[in-house]
């Protein structure tokens, strides 16, 4: 059947059939590996899209479930070379190692700094616990996510300067 | 790791969604969030020949207060909940047992009627419903009823809906005067199921115990209410020789199994604690007047 | 961004060169390449432990749409490929033949145009089994009567596998009888999986026209597999590539070579057409590399006085269904004898038996440094339950004994040459940065106020750097490694490796090394690793072993091509190459600094003005072959307080204090012992493989086999000390499973030590509320 759905900004059309997976859809029919797969019962978070803004496990959804749906996957965080506050912070405080959870973590930090622009250290590990990481132990993706904190709310207070710290340099 | 094939209808109306289950019922699954549903898919432990999925019909969202009932609809997501300041005001116990469930990627798509309908012993919103005496409000072509949270859990992933019927709306009838409620989950890490929980629930009226409710998770073939407990409860004052006694109780009650989660007397034994530290806890919300 | 500005030399926490990609989500992990006419692999695997295969049916899956072949053993055996060898020289089921012999094995494979339709086929293969009695442990194994597992293998008659001993029996029995008091623990290291957040698979690409196979595999030792592979599947080496792209975490999961890899070549082959299999999750926990499963026995003697006077252990080693440890072939249970540790023991004698069990292969994996994670529990366990019974402090007692740094180089009782060490100096930093006495004074105060609370530590020596080719090789390949490094003539350089980096930062901290050594900016140092075709011979990325053989060899190749460029310096400056002083970065004329030349302007002449009769290029490799291994140590304290209701632990404190020698890169080390912490803490608290008697496996999803959250896992407090190693070029010694192995033991001793008041001595792993539980009300103690 058809679905329609739009994936980092870009309208998508295409036909499917229902059983298949969100992560399978973004994965193979529009070929935006960045979204990962790691496990068979929904159990770690290396799948997490964006779903109108809320970070989700495309695992668990029916691509046709997202119908209509805004999808954020970790392609669209930032354009080019360019690193969205997020990605330069998990670069700057050395938030990944192999890389494979890092989209993920990097969504729902996304999400969570959206809801609330100053997370304690408890609520980030809260926000990130449906994310298994096996590298890191969890130290330095805390850091990242406060990192990105810190970068966006300077930003947001002296806007001039936000174009070179969001620029990620 | 993937689906066997299914047919598949998201319709546009719940009256179109109660067509389709009129029709096919016996074969379909209805599916809200998925979060339960899609797994068991994906490991092919379900191969329904249809799923219908509901989880973009209007109108089943929502909480409502009308005179005596707090009406959340049943598609209202866990997060939903867990974050609302209303229902902290409210009933305290809502957005605490939604805090618990799954994790947070989880209950950004799971529903409260969803988990509600999955009817897994292991499932935490049971034990809260069965605590707080709540209706469910089940609908179908042939017309509405009402089903008491106590005859709602039948078995193991069963309930009393018909194949013919969605759950629609959840009614909590709301204590006219002081009442606290809480949960209490013992889990091996976030994101696993229950070692054991328990949601408890008191009215007091005049300093003695109007009203006790307690809903048991993971320690039967179904969510179980602790009526003898209650019983041992209500009229008297909630002093820790009362609450000790209701504990003890409760956890005669329990029908936990051995696992690798623990023996029978840990389960027993953490329902006691369990049932103690929550009683405990919703007196002292209770005469904070939450 | 600090890159830009910094040189990048050793000891400099530059950010990583390689984090561009996996932040835009443009990792090349296995399952995200795709090839023209590519196929998809779907494995079909044993519901039994143990049973005969009476009759395979595939008729039904053949016929589904979109499946281009069916294999079984059957059709393996024809091509000599039913059976392979394993890294521990026994040979492994490709796919089974005669039986199925652990729950998971595999059985048959479909070939389909996609996954899902692979899937879709498998399910309909039949198979009809009669089941056989599972063995399901060494005491079963050895069992009189137990069924007979390897009834293919000639002359095997029980499942005892090997039987391996070190260190001196006699001297160690005669120092048992005079000693004034022995200490025995006997404990159970369960079997635990690395589980890294992705899973084994392959892309196996055999061009039927040229004969050349490209197999790119999530490997972290992808020469070793192409030599294998050459020697199994009779293709000529040349004509082999192995690719390991980026992989998404290894700890030892994925060094052997799977069924899965072998099937998908094969189907290859036959077919021409490149075969991606990508094993699942539960196929990933029920069938690939698994680690620890040991059941060991240790007795501590002691004098009157709380001197250790000798150490004997007997293990039992569960290896399985097939003896597959990745390990030295030379040692059966692996590194197991380092299990003296830090302590000065003049005797030891260490016995170790392995059997066959109806489960899956394996044994050495999960950051483990070949089983010294296994050993460095037992003794410190041992070492904290012996100085409770005696009553002195964990501290004072580990003090007492430790080997002292005027001892080093240290022949340990069982051989082993420890190269360098400051035990009591990492222990004092380790307890200060706790706040050992005043915490100690605290634990009091609480035990007082009812709570249960206590303090662990371990102090871990490990052992790493395999190793010197006369001691170390896997299936007879030594096991040195390689740097080879090549400078363009302007200025900039690639470096290739015979490593093969799983997230530990190796683009970046190997980089370092030639910044240190040859003057090029980190930032001007490609490194690549994973490519057979290209990258000089290694023996790959495990037990701690890059930095210091890899590393090593980066270090020798930079001073070779260090010595080149000094000719080319005096040829340059018209001096004479010993009036020459370097720099880092330039050879400047003594006595006369502003007549220099920079390494870019030396690499540049390689090209256009060299010395007459000098050959042109700015290259070389070096091929390191350790004098010793390296020994990295440490201390870790944990504080827990347990819920006595529940019987739930929670970790208060972490303190760990790491000497790896030098550290190359600081930001990238503290990253290692991040997560090799949290690794120690699962093991400890919730991750666990088990069987039940009929051999099902319960742990083989991550519903059942439990990884900590950050909500779980500990903050960690790190120190460090540092004491080189004597004998590496650049004094460093390897950090990556120190944390593994040294944690779980700092865990499950602050737990014994909350507990020891009301007479605990043991909880095996992993210590899950309802054992703590049990324990607590055992001695009386309610909520």
């Amino acid at each position: 059947m058809q679905v329609n759905l739009k994936v980092n900004g870009t309208e998508h059309s295409d036909d499917v059939e229902p059983r298949v997976l969100l992560v399978d859809f973004l994965r193979s029919n529009l070929r935006l590996t960045g979204t990962h797969i790691g496990c068979d019962t929904s159990s770690c978070g290396a799948c997490t899209v964006l779903l109108n803004g809320e970070p989700v496990k495309s695992c668990t959804m029916l691509a046709v479930q997202a119908e209509g749906a805004n999808i954020t996957t970790v392609e669209g965080l930032a354009a080019g070379g360019a690193m969205a506050p997020i990605q330069a912070g998990f670069h700057e405080e050395h938030g990944l190692q192999c890389g494979f959870c890092t989209p993920g973590m990097m969504l729902v930090g996304e999400a969570l700094l959206e809801r609330n622009p100053s997370p304690s250290e408890e609520e980030i590990r809260w926000a990130i616990s449906g994310n298994i990481c096996r590298c890191t132990g969890y130290m330095n993706i805390v850091k990242a996510i406060q990192h990105a904190a810190a970068a966006k709310q300077a930003a947001a207070k002296a806007p001039s300067h936000a174009a070179a710290v969001a620029g990620g340099q | 790791m993937f689906p066997a094939a299914f047919d598949y209808r998201a319709p546009a109306s719940l009256a179109d969604a109660l067509d389709i289950l009129s029709d096919r019922g016996d074969e379909a699954k209805v599916m809200a969030g998925g979060q339960s549903l899609i797994p068991l898919l994906k490991l092919r432990f379900s191969q329904p020949a249809l799923v219908v999925d509901i989880g973009r019909l209007p109108d089943l969202g929502g909480v409502r207060r009308d005179d005596g009932h707090l009406r959340i609809g049943a598609l209202t997501r866990h997060v939903d909940i867990e974050r609302s300041d209303e229902l902290r005001s409210m009933l305290p116990i809502l957005p605490e047992a939604a805090h618990w469930i799954a994790d947070p990627l989880v209950r950004n798509r799971g529903t409260l009627g969803g988990s509600i309908c999955h009817a897994d012993p292991s499932g935490d919103w049971g034990s809260v419903m069965l605590a707080l005496d709540a209706e469910l409000v089940a609908q179908s072509k042939k017309g509405d009823r009402t089903i008491r949270a106590a005859d709602f859990f039948e078995g193991p992933f069963t309930t009393a809906l018909r194949p013919d019927e969605i759950l629609t709306e959840i009614r909590i009838p709301l204590a006219k005067g002081h009442a606290g409620g809480a949960y209490n989950k013992l889990e091996r890490k976030v994101g696993d199921f229950a070692t054991v929980a328990v949601a408890t629930y008191v009215e007091l009226n005049g300093g003695k115990v109007a009203k006790a409710g307690i809903g048991m998770t993971s320690v039967g073939d179904k969510n179980l209410k602790a009526a003898a407990a209650e019983k041992a409860l209500v009229g008297r004052e909630a002093t820790d020789e009362v609450i000790a006694e209701a504990a003890r109780q409760a956890a005669a009650a329990a029908e936990p199994k051995a696992d690798i989660r623990g023996s029978v007397e840990y389960k027993k034994d953490v329902v006691r604690v369990f049932v103690q530290r929550g009683l405990k806890a919703a007196v002292a919300r209770a005469k904070e007047g939450r | 961004m600090a890159t830009v500005h910094m040189h990048g030399g050793i000891g400099e926490s530059i950010k990583r060169k390689e984090d561009a990609r996996f932040l835009h989500g443009k990792g090349n992990y296995i399952d995200d390449l795709v090839l023209p006419g590519m196929l998809h692999m779907a494995i079909l695997r044993s519901p039994h432990a143990h049973a005969r295969i009476k009759s395979i049916d595939t008729s039904a899956a053949a016929a589904k749409p979109g499946v281009i072949a069916v294999v079984t053993g059957e059709l393996m055996a024809q091509h000599k490929l039913a059976w392979m060898p394993t890294l521990s020289c026994d040979t492994q089921a490709v796919l089974a033949t005669d039986k199925v012999r652990f729950q998971g094995q595999e059985v048959a494979a479909v070939i389909a145009e996609s996954k899902y339709q692979a899937e879709d086929a498998r399910d309909l293969i039949v198979v009809d089994y009669d089941i056989l009695p599972a063995v399901t442990s060494p005491d079963a194994a050895k069992a009189e009567g137990a069924a007979l597992i390897r009834d293919d293998k000639d002359g095997q008659k029980d499942n005892h596998i090997y039987h391996w001993e070190s260190g001196d029996k006699d001297k160690t029995q005669a120092a048992f009888k005079n000693a004034a008091k022995v200490v025995r623990l006997h404990t159970f290291y369960p079997r635990c999986h690395p589980a890294p957040m992705e899973t084994c698979g392959c892309v196996a690409d055999v061009d039927s026209v040229t004969g050349k196979a490209t197999i790119h595999m999530t490997s972290q030792a992808p020469h070793a597999i192409r030599t294998v592979f050459a020697l199994v599947t009779g293709l000529p080496e040349q004509n082999i590539r192995i690719i390991s792209p980026d992989i998404g975490g290894g700890f030892g999961n994925k060094v052997p070579v799977y069924p899965g890899y072998v099937v998908a070549t094969a189907a290859s082959l036959l077919i021409g057409r490149p075969v991606k299999w990508i094993e699942d999750r539960t196929e990933n926990l029920i069938s690939t590399g698994f680690a620890r499963d040991f059941h060991m026995t240790g007795d501590l003697a002691l004098d009157e006085n709380g001197k250790m006077l000798a150490l004997r252990v007997h293990l039992d080693s569960d290896n399985g269904a097939f003896f597959a440890d990745a390990q030295p072939t030379k040692f059966k249970a692996g590194l197991f004898h380092i299990v003296t540790g830090s302590y000065d023991i003049p005797t030891a004698h260490v016995t170790a038996d392995g059997y066959y069990t109806n489960k899956a292969p394996g044994g050495v994996a999960y950051r483990c440094s070949f089983r010294v994670t296994e050993a460095s529990y037992l003794i410190e366990r041992l070492v904290t339950n012996a100085a409770l019974e005696i009553g002195m402090d964990q501290a004072d007692f580990r003090k007492k004994n430790f080997i002292r740094p005027e001892q080093f180089p240290y022949t340990s009782a069982t051989g082993w040459v420890y190269d360098s060490g400051q035990y009591s100096k990492a222990m004092d930093v380790a307890l200060n940065q706790l706040g050992y006495d005043e915490l100690k004074k605290d634990v009091e105060r609480r035990r007082k106020n009812g709570e249960v609370t206590g303090i662990g530590i371990a102090s871990f020596t490990e052992v790493v750097g395999a190793g010197h080719g006369a001691d170390f090789d896997i299936l007879g390949l030594r096991m040195f490694d390689s740097a080879e490094l090549r400078v363009h003539p302007t200025g900039k350089a690639m470096l290739r490796m015979g490593t093969k980096s799983q997230g530990q930062g190796h683009e970046t901290t190997f980089a370092q090394i030639v910044a240190e050594e040859l003057g090029i900016p980190a930032a001007d140092v490609a490194v690549e690793e994973g490519d057979t075709d290209t990258a000089p011979y290694g023996l790959g990325t495990y037990a701690s072993r890059s930095t210091p053989v890899a590393g090593a060899a980066t270090a020798m190749v930079s001073r070779k091509l260090r010595d080149k460029a000094r000719k080319i310096a005096a040829h340059l400056l018209e001096a004479a190459e010993e009036d020459l002083e370097w720099e880092r970065g330039k050879f400047y004329v003594k006595g006369s600094p502003n007549r220099a030349k920079t390494i870019q302007e030396i690499v540049f002449a390689a090209y256009t003005n060299l010395p007459e009769g000098m050959e042109a290029g700015f290259e070389g490799v070096h091929y390191y072959d350790p004098p010793n291994m390296t020994y990295p140590f440490g201390t870790y304290a944990v504080v827990v307080d347990i819920d006595k209701g529940t019987g739930q632990v929670k970790v208060r404190r972490m303190v760990a204090v790491d000497d790896c020698g030098v550290r190359i890169n600081p930001m990238i080390v503290e990253g290692q012992i991040h997560g090799g912490l949290t690794e120690g803490f699962g093991i400890a608290f919730m991750e666990l493989i088990t069987f039940d008697d009929e051999g099902n496996c319960i742990g083989s999803n991550f519903m059942d086999y439990l990884l900590p959250t950050a909500w779980e896992s500990p903050k960690f407090e790190l120190g460090e000390t540092v004491t080189p190693s004597p004998h590496h070029p650049l004094g460093a010694k390897g950090v990556g499973e120190s944390p593994t192995v040294g944690s779980p033991a700092a865990y499950v001793n602050a737990v014994i030590d909350a507990l020891s008041p009301y007479g605990v001595t043991n909880i095996d792993m992993p210590v899950t509320s309802d054992k703590v539980w049990t324990a607590l009300r055992g001695a009386g103690v309610t909520e």
